[in-house]
C-alpha cells in the first residue's frame, strides 16, 4: 500500500471557502458560519495603531478566543445588540487571495477586503483592510482556525464600531 | 455679559431640564470653545506615554494639533504642531523618538523642546530675525498630577492641583492598584467617531440608569459566563448593587459603586478562568499588606466612572479605561480611548486586564457599541429639538438623602457647571 500523496492546496479552492464564508456573514448567518471554526478558533482586530501587536500586551478592538465567539454570535443574533438592531447591510469584495504559507494541514493565507456597512439614515461605512486566517483541513474542506482583520485607516474614525464580524 | 440660561433648575418643583439647543447648535459649539475648551484644563497624554527623553507622540488636543514631548533632558513639553514660518504641520510622525522636528516646506527646525534651531539661508534676514523669538508656540499652562499632563489656554486659571479638586482622590484610588505607584499607558489606541455631541458622552459615562436597557447583552453576556447578577433587592436600585453618584466641585464628579463586575485587580469572576484565582489572591494580599485592608475594599472592590470637566474620564471597572473626546462640529465627536495598567503588573495579569477591557469597552466590546448607537440616536432625534425642545433630567432630585448612580444629580452636576461657564444666568 501507498502512502497518498498529501493533497495540494489551490488558490480556487481557498477563494471558494472566503467566498462562502463572506456570503455567510452578510446574510447574518451566523451560526453556519461558526460551523466553519475549529474548536480552539480566535479572532482578532488588532488596533489601528499597532497592526502587528500581540493581544495579551496590547489593547485591540477584538480578541477573542473560541468562547467568546460564541458570546459574540449570541449577542449579536440577539435583537437587544442595539448596535446591530435593525441589521446592517454588509457587502464584502474580497480579493488579491494569496496562499503564504503550508505547514501540515495548516494554510496560511492573505487576502484583500472592503466590507461596505449601511445603517439606516445612509450612515455608509467602508472597512478597507486585509484578512489573514489560518485555516485547517478537514476532509475536503477548511476550517478557520484563526482570523485576523487588519484595518488600514489610520484610526478607526468615522467607521465607528466593529459591532458586527469583521 | 449674562445670556439666556441652557437650562431649567427648578429646585422647588424637583425639576430639571436642558435645552436640546445646546446638543445641536455650531453657534454654541463656537462659544464652547472659547469659553469652556479655551478656559479648562484639558488633557493631553500620560507620563508613561514618553518613557525616554526625545520620546514624542504627535495629537489633537481640542482640536489642536499638539507634539507631547520630552527633551534631551526628560522634561515634559507640549508644543503646538505649527511651523512659526508658515504654518505647517512640523511633526507628522504619530510617535516616536527625536531630537528634531524639522518642517518639510522650507526647512525650519526645532529642537525637542521647542528651540527654534535652524532656518535654511538665515543670512536673507541679515540679522533681524531673533531665533529665540520663534521657537514653537505652546498652551499658556501645562502640567502634571500623577502623570496625568493637562493643557490650559488661559494664562490667569487655577493651578490643575487645585482645579482638579476632590477629583485627585478618585485618581489616587486608580493609582493604588500598582505597588509602586506607577500607572502606565498600554500600547495599543482606540480611536473613533460617534455621531453625537461630545456632551452626550460625558453623561453616557457616568449614566449608571441605562446599563439594564442598553447593555442587557453584556448582562446576559456576564450571565452566560457563570456570573451571578442578582436582580436589585434595595427599593430604588436598578441595578445589583448600591452606587453612588459623588460630586467631587469644580465640575467633576464620579460614580462609586459596591462592585459586582468582576475587577482584574483582586475581584475574580469565573470569566477570568480557574487558574487565575491564585494570581488574584495574590494581588489582593499585596494591596491589603501596603494598603491596609480598608483602603484595599475600596480599591479592589469598587468600581468608578470619573468625569474630569470638561472631557476626561476614567473608568476603573472592568478594567481602566482614561477616555477623551473632542467635538467635531455640533453632531460629531471624536473619541480616544487607552487602557492603563500598573507598571509593573505581571504578562497573564496584563492579558487579563486587556481581555476584561474588551469584554465591555471599545469598538469591538460587548458594551460599548450599543452606547455609540444610543448616543447615535439620540443626535438623530434631537433634528425635533426646535419642536420638542428640553431634555428631562430630574431624575433622584425629589428625593432626600444620597444620590444613587442611577439617579441623574450627577449630570446635573455637570450642566450647571456648564451653564456657568458658559456665561448663562441659572
Amino acid at each position: 500500500m501507498t502512502m497518498a500523496a498529501p493533497k495540494v492546496v489551490t488558490r480556487a479552492e481557498v477563494e471558494d471557502f472566503l467566498y462562502h464564508e463572506a456570503a455567510l456573514l452578510d446574510d447574518w448567518k451566523l451560526n453556519e458560519w461558526e460551523a466553519l471554526l475549529t474548536d480552539d478558533a480566535t479572532y482578532y482586530v488588532p488596533p489601528n495603531d499597532q497592526l502587528e501587536g500581540d493581544h495579551r500586551s496590547t489593547l485591540f478592538l477584538v480578541a477573542d478566543d473560541r468562547e467568546r465567539i460564541r458570546q459574540r454570535i449570541i449577542r449579536i443574533n440577539d435583537p437587544n445588540c442595539h448596535a446591530e438592531y435593525p441589521k446592517s447591510r454588509t457587502r464584502r469584495m474580497i480579493s488579491n487571495v494569496r496562499i503564504v504559507g503550508v505547514e501540515g494541514d495548516l494554510v496560511k493565507v492573505a487576502a484583500n477586503f472592503v466590507c461596505y456597512r449601511y445603517r439606516r439614515y445612509e450612515r455608509i461605512r467602508e472597512y478597507v483592510g486585509a484578512y489573514r486566517y489560518i485555516l485547517k483541513r478537514a476532509g475536503d474542506g477548511f476550517r478557520i482556525k484563526e482570523r485576523r482583520v487588519l484595518i488600514d485607516a489610520h484610526e478607526l474614525g468615522s467607521l465607528g464600531s466593529v459591532s458586527f464580524i469583521l | 455679559m449674562s445670556v439666556r440660561s441652557y437650562i431649567v433648575d427648578d429646585r422647588e418643583r424637583k425639576t430639571f431640564l436642558l435645552d436640546r439647543e445646546v446638543l445641536v447648535s455650531d453657534e454654541i459649539l463656537r462659544k464652547e470653545m472659547a469659553q469652556i475648551f479655551g478656559r479648562c484644563w484639558i488633557y493631553v497624554g500620560h507620563s508613561s506615554e514618553l518613557k525616554k527623553p526625545g520620546d514624542f507622540r504627535s495629537r489633537k488636543v481640542a482640536g489642536r494639533p499638539v507634539i507631547f514631548c520630552r527633551d534631551q533632558g526628560g522634561q515634559f513639553h507640549c508644543l503646538f504642531n505649527t511651523c512659526r514660518h508658515r504654518g505647517a504641520i512640523v511633526c507628522t510622525e504619530r510617535e516616536g523618538n527625536r531630537r528634531r522636528f524639522q518642517c518639510i516646506y522650507h526647512g525650519w527646525t526645532y529642537g525637542n523642546d521647542g528651540r527654534l534651531v535652524g532656518v535654511p539661508g538665515d543670512d536673507a534676514y541679515a540679522g533681524s530675525l531673533d531665533k529665540s523669538a520663534y521657537g514653537l508656540r505652546r498652551p499658556a499652562r501645562f502640567e502634571e498630577y500623577r502623570g496625568f499632563w493637562f493643557m490650559c489656554l488661559d494664562e490667569d486659571a487655577d493651578p490643575l492641583v487645585d482645579y482638579l479638586a476632590g477629583a485627585k482622590d478618585y485618581i489616587d484610588l486608580v493609582i493604588d492598584q500598582s505597588p509602586s505607584g506607577r500607572m502606565e499607558i498600554i500600547a495599543g489606541v482606540q480611536e473613533y467617531d460617534v455621531a453625537a455631541n461630545w456632551k452626550l458622552m460625558v453623561e453616557n459615562s457616568v449614566d449608571d440608569y441605562h446599563l439594564p436597557s442598553t447593555h442587557s447583552t453584556w448582562l446576559n453576556f456576564m450571565a452566560n459566563s457563570g456570573v451571578k447578577i442578582e436582580p436589585p433587592k434595595e427599593e430604588g436600585l436598578v441595578l445589583p448593587t448600591r452606587g453612588k453618584a459623588v460630586e467631587l466641585g469644580n465640575g467633576h464628579f464620579t460614580t462609586d459603586n459596591v462592585n459586582f463586575r468582576g475587577r482584574p485587580v483582586a475581584k475574580w469572576i469565573p470569566i477570568y478562568g480557574e487558574a487565575a484565582k491564585a494570581e488574584i489572591d495574590d494581588i489582593r494580599r499585596e494591596l491589603v499588606t501596603r494598603l491596609g485592608a480598608e483602603r484595599a475594599t475600596r480599591v479592589a472592590d469598587t468600581n468608578r466612572n470619573l468625569v474630569i470637566f470638561p472631557n476626561l474620564v476614567i473608568n476603573d471597572g472592568s478594567s481602566v479605561t482614561v477616555r477623551t473626546f473632542y467635538p467635531e462640529g455640533a453632531g460629531k465627536m471624536h473619541v480616544t480611548a487607552w487602557a492603563l495598567g500598573p507598571l509593573e503588573e505581571g504578562e497573564s495579569a496584563r492579558a487579563r486586564r486587556l481581555d476584561a477591557f474588551l469584554t465591555f469597552y471599545g469598538p469591538g466590546g460587548f458594551a460599548t457599541p450599543d452606547d455609540v448607537e444610543a448616543l447615535e440616536l439620540v443626535q438623530q432625534g434631537l433634528a425635533n429639538w426646535a419642536e420638542d425642545r428640553w431634555s428631562e433630567m430630574s431624575r433622584g432630585m425629589g428625593k432626600d438623602g444620597e444620590q444613587l448612580n442611577s439617579d441623574e444629580h450627577h449630570l446635573r452636576i455637570f450642566w450647571r457647571r456648564w451653564n456657568e461657564l458658559m456665561g448663562a444666568q441659572a
